[in-house]
């Protein structure tokens, strides 16, 4: 018989059925003994007092059987851990990376997904790992969370019983937009996620030929990476306020920025724009706050040229901020 | 009013009125009296708690309602760091231990002052001078600091915020901490008085005594901790950041290692004040004296190995995680004895509800909340789900404000009397007590259900609909608590500045504190009590008024 939107769910509600319905037991029997002798042995209804100091046999009926209690919860806990942590070797693996502030998935054939696509009724195996700070990968409805942590692989199992949308949260906290940290797991029919596993072979990211239009082939490749490597959580394409600045009509454009706490203007250049990437502490733009992680490591030359280009695309119009 | 002053004419004069080679506030921060420096954390620590509350009620306006922009997401940041640093470590973790602690460890065991005077006022001022550098780094530098009171690497050592400040207030201020446990643990094993046997001495200073030792000896790896974080954001130094070749699973090792035990030197104090009011309430000895003094030690001792069971999803190793679980669960057997041990002690009593009392009766009710909400935590399945989610919030409110917050306020209507030798209302204080309980279960009760239903801890704001109408719920006994905070201040201020003149025992306790003049003289006693039997021995015979 199965409750739950997963087994871990399943899992988690029964450890949690059997603690919380002990505890209330445990609260209710204190309370009603509290209210029972305030009652019964208040100053007005009874004054003469006895001063019993001890039952050795009481005193160790209530040691023993709350010893006992916690035991079976501590059971109760470890069994329903081993469901998270074991599985099968045949599991299907998801690569969870998460970074200031979203989430990216990544699976075995290369496909990589703003949102977690699995399979129903099939024990998925998420690796989990972060590229900048701590953060935690959270899906409430399967009670599942794990840390994502730089620099190490966590695991986490868990099987998915109904088809169907599921919030994704971060649970660590992570900086100015952890609230907005969102994705969601689609729960998808086997035959429906394996279709789209096949048909969404990663597109390759176009290979920059020699020519007359190696600009246009750099910004083409600048406008995907700007959805994976998670850019547009911060900066929109449209002038639109976000928590950096916006892309739009920012190349060539001057900007006022904080340079070691002196403020100076300068011209939105190449340099200017790898610098904001690689070391984005260094000219802190007026109006916004110094929280952008480094990209540096996480992004080859090429890239990062890609994503210049890109921006210089969008050179069009001035920003109407 | 006359009488009592005639009456009070041939005595010492009281440490209040004393006056010593200085006046005025000179009188007082330059003071070696253990009583006025007790006096100086409680006034400080009030200052700190309603500071801390002002900042708690601005968050729970944030998030009284989905996709609310009250204050800017950096701004509420910095609230939920600032309420808890000052929360924790201004308020709670000096808690009854440094105020009520000074005041009446020595006067319970029959001594003048603590073992070392000059230390004990060294250690006020480190702790108001590390008040203050923890409270500048909000005025200077980069803006407040925004990481959590935990301080988690990378982000702490990333953020451009001002931590640093925020940190080495924090290390003066553990410095204070160790201190005042050196003081008390040497003050308790040195200054007892005749007769004053390790099983005489009343459950507060046993209380006091095993806090003191977590304090001396957890303390100083949360120094250590904090130091190292201050050396990695200045130095660049890699050792916590995994990007310069550090483990951030280290840094929430040590943190923990302090800031696990850290809980108990919040809470054990309050559950030794508590042990004290229920016998003078109840006007009978307390039940299972042997049980809940050493029930104090074990968890002092247990309470020092479960750190990891906060670091059940971090990546730690799945046998530490079963390791930690279980330690956990057996640190909640000397809490559950305690438990049973203060409601044994209403059984053929004679119990009065006054406004003490009604606070005490209260925390064994919301402490129990607090420690079976813990139980659920305890348990690895479940913990994976509640983790950083508002049932952890819950769940600390109701340890640390419903048991350590309360257990604070019994005290002081329990002792305030004989500390300042003033009455205060009894009906304001427990009309002012009937509001906070509900206000208090309004505000945090919702947070238990929250987390179940997945709402994480430290968001800005939300935009899912299952949890709009539980925050509300939540600020608007945010709103009923500070009605109920206020009148109890209100109460006491009037107290101190109007109230009629208390009597030496207006409770019929039967320990030493309450056989000396309230407020007491300078030396606490005339002569050093003679001890000839136990702490709540007095009660034979006695019925209540």
């Amino acid at each position: 018989m199965r409750y739950g939107a997963s087994n871990t769910a399943e899992a988690v509600n029964s450890a949690f059925l059997f603690i919380f319905i002990t505890c209330v037991a445990l609260l209710a029997l204190i309370t009603c003994l509290m209210i029972a002798f305030v009652i019964k042995y208040h100053h007005s209804r009874h004054t003469q007092v006895v001063n019993i100091k001890g039952n050795a046999a009481l005193e160790v009926i209530w040691t023993v059987i709350p010893t006992i209690l916690v035991l079976i919860m501590f059971y109760y806990g470890v069994a329903g851990f081993r469901v998270m942590r074991v599985g099968p070797a045949n599991a299907f693996q998801v690569h969870v990376t998460g970074r200031m502030w979203s989430w990216l998935f990544t699976y075995k054939n290369g496909i990589q997904s703003d949102t977690l696509k699995i399979p129903v009724d099939t024990t998925i195996k998420t690796v989990i790992s972060s590229q900048d700070v701590l953060h935690s990968f959270f899906i409430p409805a399967f009670r599942i969370k794990q840390d994502a942590v730089p620099g190490r692989e966590n695991h986490l199992y868990f099987k998915a019983y109904r088809v169907g949308s599921y919030d994704v949260m971060c649970a660590e906290f992570c900086g100015l937009r952890h609230a907005y940290m969102l994705s969601k797991v689609e729960v998808m029919p086997k035959q429906a996620f394996f279709d789209w596993y096949a048909k969404n072979k990663p597109k390759e990211l176009p290979k920059v030929k020699p020519g007359a239009s190696r600009t246009a082939q750099l910004a083409a490749r600048g406008a995907q990476l700007v959805q994976l490597k998670g850019c547009t959580t911060c900066h929109s394409a449209d002038g639109s306020k976000k928590v950096g600045p916006s892309f739009k009509g920012l190349y060539g454009s001057m900007v006022t920025v904080a340079t070691r706490g002196k403020t100076r203007t300068v011209t939105a250049d190449d340099a200017y724009l790898r610098r904001s990437i690689l070391e984005p502490g260094a000219d802190v733009v007026k109006g916004h706050l110094n929280i952008m992680p480094s990209q540096k490591g996480l992004l080859t030359d090429e890239e990062a040229e890609s994503l210049i280009a890109h921006i210089a695309g969008l050179k069009g119009g001035k920003a109407e901020q | 009013m006359t009488a009592a002053v005639i009456a009070a004419a041939p005595r010492e004069p009281s440490y209040l009125a004393y006056r010593g080679r200085y006046s005025g506030i000179l009188g007082w921060i330059f003071s070696l009296d253990h009583k006025r420096i007790g006096v100086m954390y409680l006034i400080a620590q009030a200052v700190f708690f309603l500071v801390g509350a002002s900042l708690g009620v601005t968050m729970r306006l944030q998030l009284m309602r989905p996709d609310n922009h009250l204050v800017q997401p950096q701004v509420y940041n910095a609230l939920f760091t600032l309420h808890g640093v000052i929360m924790i470590f201004l308020f709670v973790i000096p808690s009854l231990s440094a105020s009520f602690g000074n005041f009446f460890l020595p006067i319970l065991i029959g001594a003048k002052d603590v073992s070392f005077p000059k230390l004990n006022l060294m250690s006020w001022y480190l702790f108001m001078i590390g008040a203050v550098v923890a409270l500048m780094s909000l005025f200077t530098g980069n803006g407040p600091p925004d990481t959590g009171w935990t301080f988690y690497v990378p982000y702490s050592i990333r953020t451009s915020t001002n931590v640093v400040m925020g940190l080495t207030g924090v290390f003066i201020i553990g410095f204070s901490s160790i201190l005042t446990g050196l003081n008390f643990i040497t003050t308790v094993h040195r200054l007892r008085a005749p007769g004053m046997s390790w099983f005489r001495m009343p459950l507060f200073v046993w209380a006091l005594y095993a806090t003191a030792w977590i304090q001396v000896l957890a303390t100083p790896i949360l120094g250590i901790t904090l130091a190292l974080v201050v050396v990695e954001r200045l130095a660049g130094v890699g050792i916590f950041d995994p990007a310069k070749g550090g483990d951030p699973i280290l840094y929430q090792h040590l943190f923990w290692i302090y800031s696990h035990p850290a809980v108990y030197i919040m809470i054990l104090p309050a559950m030794g004040a508590i042990t004290e009011i229920i016998p003078t309430f109840s006007h009978r000895t307390i039940f299972g004296y042997k049980a809940i003094a050493m029930s104090s030690m074990a968890i002092a001792l247990l309470g020092s190995l479960v750190w990891g069971h906060h670091m059940f999803v971090s990546g730690q190793s799945d046998v530490a995680d079963i390791t930690f679980s279980l330690l956990t669960f057996l640190v909640a057997i000397p809490s559950a004895v305690k438990v049973f041990n203060w409601t044994a002690t209403l059984y053929k009593g004679s119990i009065v509800l006054e406004a003490p009392m009604l606070y005490a009766l209260s925390f064994i009710f919301l402490f129990s909340i607090g420690g079976l909400t813990g139980l659920m935590q305890g348990a690895l399945a479940v913990d994976v789900h509640l983790h950083d989610t508002a049932f952890i919030v819950g769940h600390f409110h109701y340890v640390m404000f419903g048991g350590t917050g309360f257990g604070f306020f019994a005290a002081l209507h329990y002792w305030f009397p004989k500390m300042f030798g003033r009455s205060y209302s009894d009906k304001v204080a427990r009309l002012a007590w009937g509001i906070l309980f509900v206000g208090f279960n309004t505000l945090y009760f919702p947070f238990l259900i929250l987390g179940w239903l997945g709402m994480p801890r430290r968001y800005y704001t939300y935009s899912f609909p299952q949890f709009a109408s539980l925050e509300m719920l939540s600020t608007v006994g945010s709103w009923i608590l500070v009605t109920g905070i206020l009148l109890m201040v209100g109460n006491f201020l009037h107290a101190a500045l109007k109230g009629a003149r208390a009597e030496d025992n207006p409770w019929g306790g039967v320990t030493l504190d309450w056989k000396i003049p309230s407020p007491p003289p300078l030396e606490n006693f005339e002569q050093i009590p003679v001890i000839t039997q136990g702490p709540y021995d007095g009660f034979e015979g006695q019925a209540p008024r």
